[in-house]
């Protein structure tokens, strides 16, 4: 008799134990919510202060791995168009070691300060940088973009 | 007692077979649902080969593909190194062909999708990709005024079906190219301009022919696509649907810890992209710095987007003009390969460098630095049990 009850007190022990273990588990799980990452913000000031930038997908939507337009609306502080200004890009993937696998391009300029960056593609997930040197008759400026996907 | 024991084991039985359920979160059932090939878009039409599409051209670009008369010595065709029945590979480390190659053959299924073509990407289509094997030495040896002469009294009817009148060839030299021995090159610079021009007109057909068959040539529904239906539907998976705990460990670290998504992603398990993992060369082969190569390779191309041979306009050479030229990771940057049906394929790697998935596996959780240029892979710590599984779900994809 006993010895049953030593059995049943090790087997809640067991039990006991196992429920811990579970719990542990399951509370220290990762949750969906994910850290605070880069700043994503689509509209933005220029490093220097002289114009203010905005980056967006010209049809609204991003799709991975497909050659794609964008447009690039720069604007004085005081919100007037900044028109023939010569942009040159770079980027790529800071945790990744590379650059952009293409070499995208301001390839026409759309009036009401509307550059259209041509040649992007963002061949996987993860947290993209795109840089751009401005060079207007206002003077040069360099802004920033992060596009995390 | 035995009550006891009976409840006990029950209890860990439970527990077990909780563990052993997939378990994913939402972030994994997205990025899963990515994978399925049920995800693979239509198959896009090819503006710069209007005969893409063109069912004849498909079928004579069939029997090109398997026409040993498409080289030099009559002994060599697409299918040697691209085999029918073997996922149109050769299993081999590097091809052979009329002679040694210095490159692992590439299977063809959704090679249609791709934007750049071979290892380094060194052509920009389908159809100017069919094109080099054919007047490689290596290869197929042929050279394109040969070729031309033989479409024409082997083929003759069939081509002016498709193509319209073929140019006459009565002046034009037997054997000539600007690519061949010494002899083909004196040739081809004492035609004229429009003999070349010509000639040249009748080889861009027969890589369109080519490819216009090629295009039919596409992954089909694995293991893993039909185990990703089930946990996106959240159906109950049945038969092969089901995945080991090994499988679903694999697939887990696959899209999480052990980073593979990164570069194979999408449902072809690529992103079409060149990168740089630390591959290393091969003793007694020529030099190979991949990508950085390739680039000159492709821009001087007769038969790029760029070029005369175009059909459509000009818009479909997004990926020729924004081509990134020179930057320090094109270096030994070679293509980020397919994986479905990887496992059934071995050797590995852009010359068969590696003869197993294991060592495939060992090799990124090592990340050596590459020779030349510097490698994008991070060092990974992987138990025993996880490259395992990472083997296993890779099997998935060829079942």
């Amino acid at each position: 008799m006993a010895s049953l009850w030593r059995y049943l007190l090790a087997g809640l022990g067991l039990a006991a134990l196992l429920a811990g273990i579970l719990a542990v588990v399951y509370l220290t799980a990762p949750r969906s919510s994910r850290p605070a990452g880069p700043d994503v913000s689509r509209t933005k000031p220029t490093d220097n202060g002289l114009f203010v930038a905005s980056f967006a997908p010209e049809r609204g939507v991003v799709r991975l791995g497909e050659l794609e337009s964008w447009l690039l609306t720069l604007k004085t502080k005081a919100g007037a168009p900044v028109e023939g200004a010569a942009i040159a890009i770079s980027g790529g993937m800071p945790q990744h070691n590379h650059g952009l696998p293409t070499s995208p391009q301001a390839t026409d300029y759309l009036g009401d300060g509307r550059y259209r960056i041509e040649g992007l593609k963002f061949t996987m997930s993860g947290w993209w940088q795109l840089h751009f040197a401005i060079s207007a008759t206002a003077g040069s400026d360099t802004v920033l973009f992060n596009v995390v996907l | 007692m035995k009550h006891l024991s009976c409840v006990l084991a029950l209890m860990v039985a439970v527990v077990l077979a909780g563990c052993g359920k997939p378990d994913f979160s939402d972030a994994e059932k997205q990025t899963i649902a990515s994978l399925a090939l049920s995800r693979l878009p239509p198959l896009k039409p090819d503006t710069t080969n209007r005969f893409a599409d063109v069912p004849a051209a498909a079928a004579l670009g069939s029997t090109l593909f398997f026409d040993l008369g498409m080289s030099r010595d009559g002994t060599v065709s697409c299918s040697t190194c691209h085999k029918i029945d073997r996922q149109f590979q050769d299993d081999l480390p590097q091809a052979v062909g009329v002679g040694h190659t210095n490159r692992r053959t590439m299977p063809l299924a959704g090679v249609a999708r791709d934007p750049w073509f071979f290892w380094d990407g060194r052509r920009d289509s389908l159809w100017a990709q069919a094109l080099t094997p054919l007047e490689n030495p290596l290869e197929q040896a042929g050279n394109r005024a040969a070729y031309a002469h033989y479409i024409k009294a082997r083929f003759g009817e069939r081509y002016e079906r498709i193509f319209g009148p073929l140019p006459d060839l009565s002046g034009t030299p037997l054997n000539a190219s600007p690519l061949g021995t010494d002899a083909e090159k004196a040739a081809w610079n004492a035609m004229s301009g429009a003999q070349r021009d010509a000639i040249n007109g009748v080889y861009a057909n027969i890589g369109k022919a080519i490819a216009a068959f090629e295009r039919s040539i596409e992954p089909t529904p694995t293991r893993f696509d039909r185990f990703a239906l089930d946990l996106s539907t959240g159906a109950e998976p049945k038969g092969d649907a089901v995945f080991s705990k090994d499988e679903v460990l694999g697939l887990k670290l696959f899209v999480g810890k052990a980073n593979c998504v990164t570069c194979h992603n999408g449902p072809r398990f690529t992103d079409n992209g060149f990168h740089n993992t630390g591959v290393p060369p091969v003793a007694g082969l020529p030099p190979d710095r991949g990508r950085i190569d390739a680039v000159r390779q492709v821009e001087a191309d007769p038969f790029n987007c760029f070029g005369a041979f175009r059909d459509g306009d000009v818009s479909a050479c997004g990926e020729l003009r924004f081509l990134v030229k020179s930057a320090p990771e094109l270096i030994r940057a070679y293509k980020t390969p397919s994986l479905r049906g990887a496992a059934t394929r071995p050797p590995y790697m852009h010359a068969g460098q590696f003869s197993s998935l294991d060592e495939v596996v060992a090799h990124y959780a090592k990340a050596a630095p590459s020779v030349e240029g510097v490698s994008e892979v991070h060092p990974l710590e992987l138990s025993d049990r996880e490259r395992a599984a990472l083997v296993a779900f890779l099997k998935t994809l060829s079942e």
